[in-house]
């Protein structure tokens, strides 16, 4: 429930809502979208990117001299667990024909592609289980032009003017293209998607979208795609062989600068394993574990970037790191639930942000920056907010809206997942309203592909959210399912076709001495040690007691020292 | 919170203020596999694992309900029943004695799709333990997510194929319906089976779905992407909003 101090607050937003329904049961926006320059204005005031110390120039590696995200510049000047003299590649432990690194949609459906196709083997190596990645949390949708009032080519221009025009055009066509060939190839496979009475996809507006293109499986959408994917890999355990709780660290060349497979770690044995693959796919999705400027996040436990920095390590260019998605509407009370997801597709039903006077102050579906960027302005500058109990603020999502417009009940049926997470705090999301704060939400940026997954390696392939270039520096809703699939099937084509014909050479490590040399030249002091892995939720005092266990080497300690990296007095 | 750099400043200057937060925060004690440890009493049982200082590796994933890796069973003081729950969606609770599962040991069928047929037949071959149910009704009591289990398992046994998909819709595959189940079936499998059989074979077909693929296929908007791939910056800006919306 509700602190009693919202009530007055509650009441407001109680009060304007039938004058706000009628606005909703017209055709046009209930408040004014914003046009170019009010955006840009948004932008630069509020949106956290533009924060003076949100970015400083990294100082080491392909990106050298550019400007990116602060905690990204920190990711890459760092420490490897490994050193390459302690690393035996010459009896590889396992060898393969495709190593995927990543155990989420992009990753499974490049594992099936790549064996219907070309008939090549795969091991997924992946950090935790099957299936524990941002895929199988996606909630509201796909969008994919299937409904006969939209084309590729619109969906084509909605996704370049949500990424402000900077996307890179091949990767844009090929997401929207691939796009309805997608939905049929998930149904094929027993994806249940939301239908209408005769059969045709149920469709919804997303933030940025100009026809209804949100295709949906209830509010479980991501969780009902992953599990159906994870379930047909399953069923080749000949050709496809699932390595869990075991993440790559590094990334194994060979002697002619190809992509030659990866050093895996146990987590439960704390054993490195090499692995020499024909070729190498990245699918290790974001960073939002990484907590950049201190935000809440909604993505899943081991999102903290460890494909950008082996990648990089190696010599992979990246795209557009200066970049960071903040979703809308994460939760900011209750405190238990504080950060997470509610779905877009709450306002692509006729939810509305409102401030403490239960006023609209923002067309509902901007794209997610612009968005974002308006409900900081309306607790920041205009005090439009609600302080939560925990010193948290946030603004009213108005839900009880939906079931007025489309029938009691229809909240319950079509956000089941939504509705039982605030249930459980007695908030009925079907009556009163949600209380949110945008949160940490995705990677816009990552390593630069072309339209094959290629990177500047031959042999290494990157898809899904560890990818740069296709969203720009704003991603629509639900592009980032469909990229997933699309580009993890397009991994899958290309990487197993290389694997087909490439002869590897000596493998080599050696890239790993050039980096700590050239850390050592830019004049880098660091201890921190990555990939990171996973993020520590202890408390100070309890980090200030492990921070005890001393002369620990690397790589034992590393584990430890990332933990602590902000506790260290001399990092 | 951050593990960062950028935040360090952040950090050191709240350490303060966290502390006296900490200070006025009501603590209850709970019982983790056993040992006794003093949490907040506002913390969710995964919360209150990580505020006593482990560091999960098993038993936590998405964090917000969709990803079942944080099963967790408890017991309440004076109280003999085995309670069920996400250990991130669940509160912690004064005297709860509590133990994870983040993996409940289980045999996924390996099945070819295309030769399946989605009536009772697929389930006979692939999960013929589900025929062992009993009606005791203990999966649907276990199930975090409130779904109606025992009611699937039983529509599974007449073949009803999309009931089974329609019940088990929101399953997280959790494991705790087939861990306290006396007659040892697999309810989250076989359900995901079900789904997949009512995906792929008794679902109404989308014509215009069928006719997008082909038109795709067929190059149809070759020549439009050809057009807005070599518009400049400015004429694209343009178009987006001069574009209509439905």
């Amino acid at each position: 429930m509700y602190p009693d101090y919202m009530a007055e607050s509650l009441r407001k937003v109680a009060q304007t809502r039938s004058k706000r329904l009628e606005l909703a049961k017209k055709t046009e926006p209930v408040y004014p979208p914003m046009n170019a320059e009010e955006r840009q204005a948004v932008l630069e005031g509020f949106h956290p990117d533009y924060e003076s110390s949100a970015r400083r120039t990294v100082r080491v590696g392909p990106n050298k001299g550019e400007t990116l995200t602060t905690e990204v510049s920190e990711l890459l000047e760092s420490h490897s667990w490994l050193r390459s003299e302690q690393v035996d590649l010459k009896k590889p432990d396992f060898e393969t024909d495709l190593l995927i690194i990543g155990g989420g949609g992009a990753g499974c459906n490049a594992a099936l592609v790549a064996m219907q196709e070309h008939g090549m083997r795969s091991i997924i190596a992946t950090k935790l289980r099957m299936g524990d990645a941002n895929s199988m949390m996606s909630q509201g949708g796909m969008q994919a032009a299937v409904s006969r009032t939209d084309s590729p080519t619109r969906h084509y221009l909605d996704a370049i003017g949500g990424g402000h025009f900077e996307n890179k055009p091949e990767l844009v066509r090929a997401l929207t293209e691939d796009g309805p060939g997608v939905v049929k190839w998930l149904e094929d496979l027993g994806v249940v998607w939301d239908k209408e009475q005769d059969g045709s996809m149920k469709v919804m507006h997303g933030g940025g979208t100009s026809r209804k293109r949100m295709l949906s499986c209830r509010d479980y959408t991501g969780a009902m795609i992953m599990r159906t994917l994870m379930d047909e890999v399953r069923n080749h355990p000949d050709m496809i062989d699932i390595k869990e709780f075991m993440p790559a660290v590094e990334l194994i060349m060979d002697d002619k600068g190809r992509c030659a497979g990866a050093i895996l770690y146990s987590m439960d044995s704390e054993e490195f394993f090499v692995v020499k693959a024909k070729s190498t796919l990245i699918a290790t999705g974001g960073y939002g574990r990484l907590h950049i400027r201190g935000f809440d996040t909604t993505n899943h436990y081991g999102s903290t970037g460890d494909g950008l920095v082996m990648a990089y390590r190696a010599g992979a260019k990246l795209m557009y790191m200066d970049s960071v998605q903040y979703h809308p509407t994460g939760v900011s009370f209750p405190e238990q639930i504080a950060g997470f997801l509610v779905t877009e597709a709450i306002r692509g039903a006729g939810g509305q942000p409102l401030n403490k006077d239960g006023e609209l102050f923002v067309f509902p579906r901007e794209p997610r920056d612009i968005e974002a960027s308006a409900i900081i302005r309306e607790c920041v500058q205009n005090g439009g907010g609600i302080p939560t109990p925990s010193g948290r603020v946030g603004v009213w999502l108005d839900s009880p809206l939906i079931d007025m417009l489309h029938g009691e009940g229809y909240t319950e049926k079509h956000f089941p997942a939504m509705y039982r997470q605030f249930i459980r705090y007695g908030i009925d999301i079907a009556k009163l309203p949600m209380l949110i704060y945008p949160s940490l939400h995705y990677q816009n940026g990552g390593i630069e592909i072309n339209e094959r997954c290629e990177t500047d390696i031959p042999g290494l392939y990157v898809a899904g959210e560890a990818t740069g270039g296709l969203h720009g520096r704003n991603r629509l809703m639900g592009n980032s399912v469909l990229d997933y699939n699309v580009f993890g099937r397009r991994a899958g084509r290309y990487a197993g076709e290389y694997a087909k014909t490439v002869k590897l050479g000596k493998l080599s490590l050696d890239h790993l001495d050039s980096y700590e040399k050239e850390l050592a030249n830019a004049g880098v002091k660091t201890d921190l040690v990555t990939p990171v892995l996973l993020p520590s939720y202890a408390p100070k005092d309890v980090k200030k007691r492990q921070l005890l266990r001393g002369n620990n080497v690397l790589p034992g300690a590393s584990v430890l020292q990332n933990r602590l990296f902000d506790e260290r007095p001399d990092a | 919170m951050g593990i960062t750099a950028g935040t360090t400043k952040n950090l050191s200057a709240s350490l303060a203020d966290e502390k006296k937060r900490v200070a006025e925060q009501r603590l209850i004690t709970v019982y983790i596999m056993g040992k006794a440890y003093e949490v907040p009493a506002e913390a969710t049982i995964m919360g209150a694992i990580e505020y006593a200082g482990h560091q999960i590796i098993r038993g936590a994933g998405c964090r917000e309900g969709y990803c079942g890796a944080c099963a967790t069973i408890y017991r309440l003081p004076g109280d003999y029943k085995i309670r069920t729950g996400l250990a991130c969606m669940t509160l912690a609770e004064e005297g709860m004695t509590l133990a994870q599962i983040p993996s409940v040991p289980a045999e996924k069928a390996i099945y070819d799709i295309e030769k399946l047929k989605p009536n009772v037949s697929a389930i006979q071959q692939m999960y013929p333990s589900v025929f062992r149910c009993v009606a005791c009704n203990t999966c649907t009591r276990s199930c975090p997510q409130g779904l109606q289990v025992m009611d699937y398992v039983q529509a599974a046994k007449r073949g009803d194929i999309a009931t089974v998909m329609d019940l088990s819709f929101d399953c997280v595959v959790c494991g705790l319906c087939m861990l306290r189940c006396p007659a040892e079936i697999t309810q989250p499998l076989m359900a995901i089976m079900a789904k997949r059989l009512y995906g792929r074979y008794l679902r109404q077909d989308s014509p215009e779905l069928a006719e997008r693929v082909k038109a795709v296929e067929e190059g149809v908007y070759e020549a439009e992407y050809a057009e807005l791939m070599s518009m400049s910056r400015e004429d694209l800006s343009k178009r987006y909003y001069a574009r209509d919306t439905e």
